[in-house]
């Protein structure tokens, strides 16, 4: 047995993949950890940018929402919300921006609208927030997901947020500045986009987890990189970081 | 001089039908002015706000809306606004419409209706099912050849209100912490009340002029609310209630404890002061900010 649990690799693999990066959009939970792991670690220099309006968040404890006030607390800028969609985003300043969902398809397409039919919806989700234009603006959208048949569908019962829409080539079509989806992290494997087809393919297995088991929690047959490798585990000053510093409760990390 | 209660500004400014933002992301939310619009009754509001939050969830359940207008609707960070499901999945306590775009949408309708344009242009939309549920979502062609752009008409509120840290007796109000989108649906409004933590002499707004979000020209009146925001928070005097986000969650999982609530904290106090005092000392304790104070600055 490991010394760390899927949720702790999921947010260090997260982390890894912010390295060198200088401005990123946060969402709650678990992005929102992994970007301040990343800070920590691979990306000294990284900016957390929050829809709420601020820019340069240092904050002195784990923000619990992403209005949370300790993100105002030593920021760099708090602005208008007009300004941070229309100055920081629609602008070009943010290189990532992580998103997720309650459903994927094999472009990184998300749902956060509804499961079911929209007018008599099975479960009526959030909606959009920021996302819709989250995914058309950021230079690389990364996304973290718990991998489950549920959620990787082959069809979404809505497209809130565009990814690679049908295939490669689309968004540039249409004129979206992003390139769109570029990682998916699961608490199982990590996705790259093949840039061919523009769809989902696995790169690497978490320790422990055998191609199957990702299969078995997918709902169409994923293309495997013929380089498929093993996620290199935590480090211990990884995990430090996480359970001394970041999440002491253990809310993210179980 | 535009000072008043809670209770004249809402019976002056809240008609049954009238379209209502009460606004504040995350931060600055007034569920003061909510709890008195539930209290006095007012039926069919079309409730607009980027996030419905907690504060519409209450509304919701309390049955003052006909139809929400949103961008985000979810308890954050916690779960589903249970309220707000019940209505538009049964009609409990009555049939609620959804009118929802994304935040940037949000933002563009508010910009529409306070610039006095007929429309709104942003990127976003393009690739998402958002515009085949939502008609008001167009896209029109750039006159320059830039291709198809989205587009969001005006929203222009009844009545926004607008919760803050300070304003004087006429309503120059200034905020500070999260602005979200206060400034544009206030200017968009055609009536604005202001609730603040502090009425301040005028010389105190004019000592500091950049942080005025709020003109006094657009304000019909301010309500002098301290712990007005709460649950929600106001950056400088009280942190966000997280633990009752957290139990607001269960309370509003079953129709009768919600209802059972509303009996107790909404319906059951005369006004927000009775409020304050039946939330508690130790709560208030808990929710007191560290100090952080800003370095001042030489505006001669």
């Amino acid at each position: 047995m490991s010394d760390y649990s899927p949720s702790e690799m999921m947010i260090v693999a997260a982390a890894r993949a912010l390295a060198g990066i200088r401005t990123v959009f946060v969402g709650v939970g678990l992005p929102n950890i992994a970007c301040n792991l990343a800070q920590r670690t691979v990306a000294p220099d990284l900016e957390l940018v929050y829809e709420s309006g601020v820019y340069g968040a240092r904050p002195a404890r784990l923000p619990l929402s992403i209005g949370d006030p300790a993100l105002v607390t030593g920021a760099l800028s708090v602005c208008s919300m007009a300004d941070l969609f229309g100055l920081y985003l629609q602008g070009g300043r943010i290189d990532v921006a992580f998103l997720g969902g309650a459903q994927i398809d094999r472009y990184g397409n998300l749902n956060t609208t509804v499961i079911g039919d929209y007018a008599h919806p099975k479960v009526r989700l959030p909606g959009s927030g920021g996302a819709c234009e989250i995914a058309i603006h950021a230079r690389q959208v990364f996304i973290i997901m718990r991998l489950s048949r549920r959620s990787f569908v082959e069809r979404l019962d809505f497209l809130t947020s565009p990814g690679h829409l049908g295939g490669s080539g689309e968004r540039e079509r249409l004129g979206m500045p992003g390139r769109g989806p570029q990682v998916v992290v699961t608490d199982k494997c990590v996705f790259r986009f093949d840039p061919a087809s523009g769809e989902m393919v696995v790169m690497s297995l978490h320790p422990g987890v055998r191609l199957e088991d990702v299969r078995a929690e997918m709902g169409w047959d994923p293309r495997v990189s013929p380089n498929l490798t093993e996620t290199e585990p935590p480090t211990p000053e990884e995990l430090r970081l996480l359970r001394e510093e970041l999440d002491p409760l253990g809310v993210y990390r179980s | 001089m535009k000072l008043t209660t809670m209770h004249d500004a809402i019976a002056t400014y809240v008609h049954d039908g009238d379209t209502v933002a009460i606004e504040g992301f995350t931060a600055c939310i007034c569920f003061a002015a909510a709890h008195e619009i539930i209290r006095q009754g007012r039926r069919d509001l079309v409730l607009c706000r980027m996030t419905p939050d907690l504060v519409y969830d209450q509304m919701v359940a309390a049955g003052c809306a006909r139809k929400l207008v949103f961008s985000y609707l979810g308890n954050p960070g916690v779960g589903p606004l249970h309220a707000v499901r019940r209505a538009v999945e049964k009609s409990i306590p009555a049939p609620l419409e959804l009118e929802e775009y994304s935040h940037f949408g949000m933002v563009a309708r508010y910009i529409a209706g306070a610039y006095c344009l007929p429309f709104f242009p942003l990127r976003s939309y393009v690739g998402s099912d958002l515009p085949k549920v939502n008609p008001r979502i167009q896209f029109v062609e750039s006159p320059y050849g830039d291709g198809p752009v989205a587009v969001v008409p005006p929203l222009n509120p009844d009545v926004a209100i607008i919760h803050a840290q300070r304003a004087d007796v006429n309503g120059n109000t200034q905020l500070w912490g999260l602005l979200g989108a206060q400034k544009e649906a206030a200017f968009a409004a055609k009536h604005v009340i202001v609730v603040v933590e502090e009425v301040v002499d005028e010389e105190v707004i004019r000592s500091d002029p950049n942080r005025t979000l709020i003109p006094g020209l657009i304000v019909d009146a301010v309500v002098h609310e301290p712990c007005g925001a709460h649950p929600s928070y106001v950056q400088g005097y009280y942190d966000r209630d997280n633990d009752f986000y957290l139990r607001w969650d269960e309370i509003s999982r079953d129709e009768a404890a919600t209802r059972a609530w509303l009996e107790e904290w909404v319906y059951g106090v005369r006004n927000r002061a009775e409020y304050v005092e039946k939330v508690g000392q130790e709560t208030w304790e808990r929710l007191k900010p560290a100090q952080a104070w800003a370095r001042p600055v030489n505006y001669g």
